[in-house]
């Protein structure tokens, strides 16, 4: 057994390495911020483009003047509707990606995600006794519930599936079984009070829809302070992934990291959750994508996954608009859909089936 | 274990405490049935209970029993039966604690079937044979996105995740496209009740346990064991492991989909069942027979505590174990944590 644990992690190690390094370091990291700078233009036009298209058609020079202009039809919806939504977008999708890459490195598992292994259900349920039986509705008061629940779960997570001998297909099961437990212990909310019932069963898909700006507003400052402390955490992330001897002899202390990754990562779910609902894969799939970017590398890697994941979910935001007309497709079905084939995709790939198998 | 020998140079080998333990759940969970049958507006004595459905009792006991409230114990009996068998099988043929048809999106594919039926419009009948098809539908295609050169049990699962977590969010986006009062009657069918359960939701049920679990046991069941110490060993032993795994799967996939059809997919007896009955007859192997009577006494029990426990309040069957499992879920992932297995 000890042997076959080794294995797995040098496994994982090397695959995180594939990427050649060969070229000098300044002309790498030269590409890699030229390559931010176009992640970056990519997501300033998926933003206007979230914010033109949907059930009224707004071309590029009403959008711009939706935003500076006077009022008219346009600013109105640009203002009430449009830009809130894009930006709760912006938000949930940066932390959401940001938190998938930090948990794919502390857990050292490929497979890792928010939504896959529990802790947005676990916010979800914390969401869910909050306005069944304590009758809350304003997001304020009800993300501090969602910040324990994502915290509780994170930390279970952890101590089930932070050990050496945890492969990704047993922690994978381990946060499914969580979800199962924590998704009926909504359900049964759900169906003891038939008023929540119609508020949660849109939230509990994954919606951008019907965010008021005062949300955007309010999470605000929950996903800054996590992706500041998950982006100053880059560098140690980087140090732990060598072990934790190495770890050590380079100045960082392993249990620390630890904590203040979690925190992160509780920090950036729970915020995401209690404002939009669970959404699952969009943590899985953009660190992956990113990483054959940028190599493993997280000081690299969590900058891009911050830009490149909301370009994701408001590309899937925008897709459900498009496809779900005249209505629209909530946004967390829309990642289900997309995400499940790459996820199938990835758990069929011969390294991670030879990963599983020991 | 024991060994019976019979004439004629046959011999029955068996596990003594295997045999207690599935006798002593299987008359635990007949008791319990009498009882919940006794309990109630118009209460009767367990005496009476077995007088009436030997056919000795007054016209309104008889109507009161048989009609009323007998079909909804049977149908807890088999529905939990039928859960802990396909649990049981999972277990074993994913060799993980944790691997239960709830989980491994065979459900979810059920529910599907289900709420596709509910979005149309269709009735009661319709929605079973939804629930079954989108079962057995969803089976197929895990086992065949799980293929190659054979169905790993890691690979199954991690397929089986993946294919919850998409069926789940189609599940979702049905939820929000149905009416508010087909909604409220989705989530109540989601969640497992045996609320109004007549003959017609059981007896389905009982004509294909009568011939899957006779399949299962007897003609499996062996090879199952063997299966459980390695493809390579099972093999070298002269069983064909990938056509007792396809048959296996197809049998467990049918029973958590006929279950679901008949109470909706209750939480977490799949899970549960299997576990507590290989601690209780401390046997190694899949303990199919004494998983499917714990399982019977598991679900009997829960829906005597939702009826019952809390006042006036009736509250569906899956409430109680999926709270309940949830959390000796709990607990099995420190225990097994612990043990180094997960």
């Amino acid at each position: 057994m000890v042997v076959t644990e080794s294995a797995q992690v040098t496994g994982a190690v090397s695959a995180a390495q594939a990427v050649p390094m060969t070229k000098p370091a300044g002309t790498r990291n030269a590409v890699r911020a030229a390559g931010l700078v176009v992640a970056v233009l990519v997501l300033l036009a998926v933003l206007v483009l979230s914010v033109g298209l949907g059930a009224r058609q707004l071309s590029v020079g009403e959008v711009w003047h939706g935003l500076f202009g006077d009022h008219s039809a346009a600013s109105t919806v640009v203002r009430e509707m449009r830009l809130p939504r894009t930006l709760l977008g912006l938000l949930v999708g940066a932390a959401l990606g940001v938190a998938g890459g930090v948990m794919q490195a502390l857990t050292r598992n490929p497979l890792a995600d928010p939504g896959l292994l529990g802790i947005n259900a676990g916010a979800s349920a914390a969401v869910a006794t909050a306005t069944g039986l304590l009758g809350m509705a304003a997001f304020e008061s009800y993300v501090w519930f969602a910040l324990a629940g994502a915290a509780a779960v994170s930390v279970l997570v952890y101590v089930v599936g932070g050990g050496r001998g945890a492969t990704p297909a047993r922690l994978t099961l381990a946060g499914a079984a969580l979800n199962a437990a924590l998704f009926s212990y909504v359900s049964a909310m759900m169906l003891l009070d038939s008023g929540s019932l119609e508020k949660m069963r849109f939230w509990t898909v994954g919606s951008l829809a019907s965010a008021p700006a005062a949300t955007v507003v309010a999470m605000l400052p929950f996903v800054a302070t996590g992706l500041v402390l998950a982006l100053a955490l880059a560098r140690s992330l980087n140090a732990l992934a060598l072990g934790d001897d190495s770890a050590r002899a380079l100045g960082v202390r392993p249990a620390g990291v630890r904590v203040a990754a979690m925190v992160a990562v509780t920090l950036l779910c729970g915020a995401a959750t209690a404002a939009c609902g669970p959404i699952v894969f969009v943590g899985l799939m953009v660190p992956h994508l990113v990483r054959a970017l940028t190599g493993p590398d997280l000081r690299w890697l969590l900058p891009y996954c911050a830009v490149l994941a909301p370009v994701l979910l408001l590309g899937a935001d925008v897709l459900g608009r498009v496809l779900g007309r005249p209505g629209e497709l909530q946004v967390g079905i829309v990642t289900a859909v997309l995400g499940g084939p790459f996820f199938l995709y990835f758990a069929r790939r011969a390294r991670i089936a030879r990963m599983a198998r020991t | 274990m024991s060994v019976v020998r019979l004439p004629g140079d046959r011999s029955v080998r068996f596990h003594p405490r295997t045999l207690a333990v599935g006798t002593g759940c299987a008359l635990l969970a007949l008791a319990v049935g009498v009882l919940t049958i006794g309990d109630g507006d118009y209460p009767m004595s367990p005496a009476e209970v077995l007088r009436t459905i030997a056919g000795g009792g007054t016209a309104a006991q008889d109507f009161i029993v048989n009609e009323l409230r007998l079909p909804r114990v049977v149908t807890a009996l088999l529905v939990g039966a039928a859960l802990a068998l396909a649990g049981a099988l999972f277990q074993s043929l994913v060799r993980n604690p944790l691997g239960s048809p709830d989980i491994l999106g065979f459900t979810q594919g059920a529910a599907t079937g289900a709420l596709v039926v509910v979005v149309a419009g269709g009735g009661s009948l319709a929605l079973a044979g939804g629930a079954v098809l989108g079962g057995t539908v969803t089976g197929l295609a895990i086992y065949a996105l799980a293929w190659r050169n054979g169905v790993h049990g890691q690979r199954l699962v991690l397929i089986g995740i993946g294919t919850a977590a998409i069926l789940t969010g189609v599940n979702g986006y049905l939820l929000t496209r149905a009416q508010l009062m087909e909604a409220a009657r989705a989530v109540l069918w989601l969640t497992g009740s045996l609320d109004g359960r007549g003959w017609d939701d059981a007896l389905p049920l009982l004509a294909a346990m009568a011939v899957l679990v006779p399949v299962v046991l007897l003609g499996c069941g062996r090879a199952l064991h063997m299966i459980e110490m390695g493809d390579d060993l099972a093999s070298g032993l002269g069983v064909r492991v990938e056509r007792v795994r396809l048959t296996l799967l197809a049998a467990a996939v049918l029973l958590a989909s006929l279950a679901a059809a008949a109470a909706g997919p209750v939480a977490f007896v799949a899970l549960t069942a299997p576990q507590v009955a290989r601690r209780l007859t401390e046997a190694p192997g899949p303990n199919l027979l004494a998983s499917m009577c714990t399982g019977a006494g598991l679900l009997v029990a829960a829906d005597w505590a939702a009826q019952r426990l809390f006042g006036g309040h009736q509250l569906p069957v899956g409430v109680i174990t999926g709270v309940l499992g949830g959390g000796y879920l709990v607990w099995l992932l420190a225990v097994e944590r612990r043990a180094g297995r997960i």
